[in-house]
């Protein structure tokens, strides 16, 4: 059973470009998901929204897997070498005799590195955070009750044969509030 | 009782909807103090560096005095916050934010110092490394360049730091507002819609940022304490200024900490979220890093004593028992006679307690500073350099003025942002279940080790 259309497809359900309930609590959540596995969703097609980190559930875990710490370090070293650049051209451009001691030295060079690698570092975690968490894009299902601590379940772009069965599966859970966009 | 989310929201979101009288009242008397230095400041420029008192031997004087003090004052918030966050202690959920502002603000204020003091600030610009013919590129051995990228670097990573926990914030502001005010929160929400990928992706983010942000937190009051102990100046040159400066800064840090949430708490009406424990735990941490600065001062002093170097010993005497003596003990009392006695006894760690132990932190680490600068200054090492220092009013004005520029700051930003981060205050709120069996297993050994 095909449960979510692209839109636009002949099948889309009657204007109705999602489908969602608002829970009470994790609880009522989770087995809302479990009825919408059971119905046969794919976790792809279910879009879970909440107001705070729900990790103590089993949909609080998905999509954990990440980049981001590889994508960290590699900006580090990006900083890192954009720092032993800059010291070096800098200095060996324009040498500055101070006392004898050597035009390019590694010691307080290596403040500046450290401090560029720290940098390096830390923009590219953002920029990945924003990338990655589709920062900016917004998604096709929001309610404001969410910001109150309900826990959004739904399905967007359902099909018109697909649509009782999967209201039937977000309202099995006690204190489902069904709404339709 | 714990709070519902719509009471959460509702207390929280309150300074941002609501806006009193008093508010404008508060805002108008410190942008008269602000404006009040901005002019002093301009006269500065106007009549030149002269009208002053700095002036040879004496070139640091109350403005490199606050710039290493606001720098210090930064560490309160991203280092605390980084460190609670790394070991995950539960009660620094309404704490981090009000910390994380203190640090940007303070730093922006700091870093204007530099530019205050260079005299003529539309050269400011030769502080960055730039390519010249006229074979003035900035040393890069150079302390004061050091100081460049790490104070840039702390103040990128800080601000960031602070600003990707708002972004939730936003969006729970975004869905409780209406018109204009919807409309710059619907942008500032960057369409935040709270998916497990992006709380995941959240918590990832802050996580390395807080690794990051702790080592550079750390190399900045070392580079600043380098501006010192890398120059031959009597009682500056010491291994020891690096955790020394370190120290101190989280110390002032954990005061203005304080300061600004008793202010906060009584202000806002933030009794059900910033606890008396909050205040203790802090208050006890305030307690360590007094004996911390206590054991740093000891070594310090003791050192030069027993070295008996004659130059270093006229400037230790100058602060011991001449001209700078008052300022001295004051100092001490200030930082570990004070804090010891309050936040020794447990009794006296309260609310009101912690607030009069910070003020005294606060009072004697601006002393510290200024007795770090300005007797070394006035008393190198040949009588003809031998000098005094009188600050002047355009000094102290400025100087006093940057207290009002933080608060005038502080009001604003309470009144735009959440000053506790709602979403997670609510993630410590809610009851875990027990639906993984991981969660249930992390929960029984977290219950039998409590």
């Amino acid at each position: 059973m095909t449960l979510r259309e692209p839109q636009g497809h002949p099948e889309h359900g009657r204007g109705v470009k999602a489908v969602y309930a608002l829970y009470p609590d994790g609880h009522s959540a989770q087995q809302a998901l479990s009825q919408l596995h059971a119905a046969g969703v794919h976790d792809r097609d279910i879009t879970i929204q909440s107001a705070q980190p729900m990790e103590d559930f089993e949909f609080g875990h998905r999509d954990k897997a990440t980049w981001m710490w590889w994508i960290a370090c590699g900006g580090g070293l990006i900083g890192m070498a954009s720092a032993v650049g800059l010291t070096w051209l800098t200095e060996m451009s324009w040498p500055i005799n101070v006392g004898g001691l050597p035009i390019f030295a590694w010691w307080p060079n290596l403040i500046i590195m450290f401090e560029l690698t720290m940098l390096g570092a830390i923009l590219a975690t953002v920029i990945t955070l924003v990338v990655t968490a589709r920062l900016g894009r917004g998604s096709a299902i929001y309610d404001a009750e969410v910001s109150d601590g309900k826990i959004l379940v739904g399905v967007v772009n359902p099909s018109e044969s697909a649509l009782a069965g999967l209201e039937a599966a977000l309202t099995a859970p006690l204190g489902a509030q069904l709404k339709r966009i | 009782m714990t709070p519902s989310h719509s009471q959460i929201n509702s207390d929280l979101l309150r300074p941002l909807l609501r806006t009193s009288w008093k508010f404008y009242a508060l805002v108008t008397i410190l942008g008269g103090i602000v404006v009040t230095a901005l002019v002093s400041w301009l006269s500065q420029m106007f009549y030149g560096f002269g009208i002053s008192g700095i002036r040879w031997p004496v070139y640091w004087g109350f403005y490199v005095t606050s710039f290493v003090f606001w720098i210090g004052i930064s560490h309160a918030g991203t280092l605390i916050s980084a460190i609670l966050r790394l070991v995950d202690a539960g009660w620094r959920r309404p704490v981090t934010r009000c910390a994380e502002v203190i640090t940007v603000f303070a730093l922006m204020i700091g870093a204007m110092f530099p530019l205050i003091h260079l005299g003529r600030p539309w050269l400011a610009f030769w502080l960055i490394p730039y390519p010249s013919e006229r074979l003035i590129w900035p040393n890069f051995r150079s302390p004061l360049v050091w100081d460049f990228f790490a104070i840039n670097t702390y103040l990128t990573g800080s601000l960031l730091f602070l600003l990707l926990p708002m972004i939730p914030d936003f969006a729970v502001v975004r869905d409780k507002s209406t018109g204009l005010r919807r409309r710059v929160y619907t942008l500032l929400a960057l369409g935040w819609r709270g998916t497990p990928k992006q709380w995941h992706r959240l918590e990832s983010a802050m996580a390395i940022m807080a690794i990051a942000i702790v080592p550079v937190a750390v190399s900045v009051h070392t580079i600043v304490s380098f501006d010192f102990s890398m120059a031959p100046v009597p009682m500056w040159q010491s291994t020891i200024f690096g955790p020394y400066f370190v120290a101190g800064a989280i110390f002032s840090g954990i005061a203005g900490l304080l300061i600004a949430m008793a202010i906060l708490r009584r202000v806002l009406h933030l009794e059900q979220y910033l606890h008396p424990i909050h205040f203790e735990n802090l208050g006890k941490l305030l307690l360590v890093m007094a004996l911390l600065w206590g054991y740093f001062v000891f070594n310090e002093r003791l050192v030069t004593y027993y070295g008996n170097e004659p130059s270093e010993m006229a400037v230790f005497w100058r602060t011991q028992r001449e001209s700078f003596a008052p300022l001295y003990w004051t100092m001490v009392i200030g930082n570990f006679v004070l804090p010891l006695v309050i936040m020794g006894i447990k009794r006296f760690r309260t609310i009101t307690g912690c607030v009069i132990a910070s003020l005294g932190v606060v009072v004697g680490m601006w002393l510290e500073r200024f007795l770090i600068i300005v007797p070394s200054l006035g008393h190198k090492y040949l009588p003809y350099s031998y000098g005094i220092y009188r600050p002047q009013p355009v000094e102290i004005i400025i100087a006093g003025a940057t207290f009002a520029a933080m608060t005038l700051l502080y009001v604003l930003f309470v009144k735009v942002v959440p000053i506790i981060s709602i979403w997670e205050l609510k993630a410590g709120e809610h009851q875990p279940p027990d639906t993984t069996h991981a969660a249930a297993e992390e929960r029984r050994l977290r219950e039998q080790h409590s």
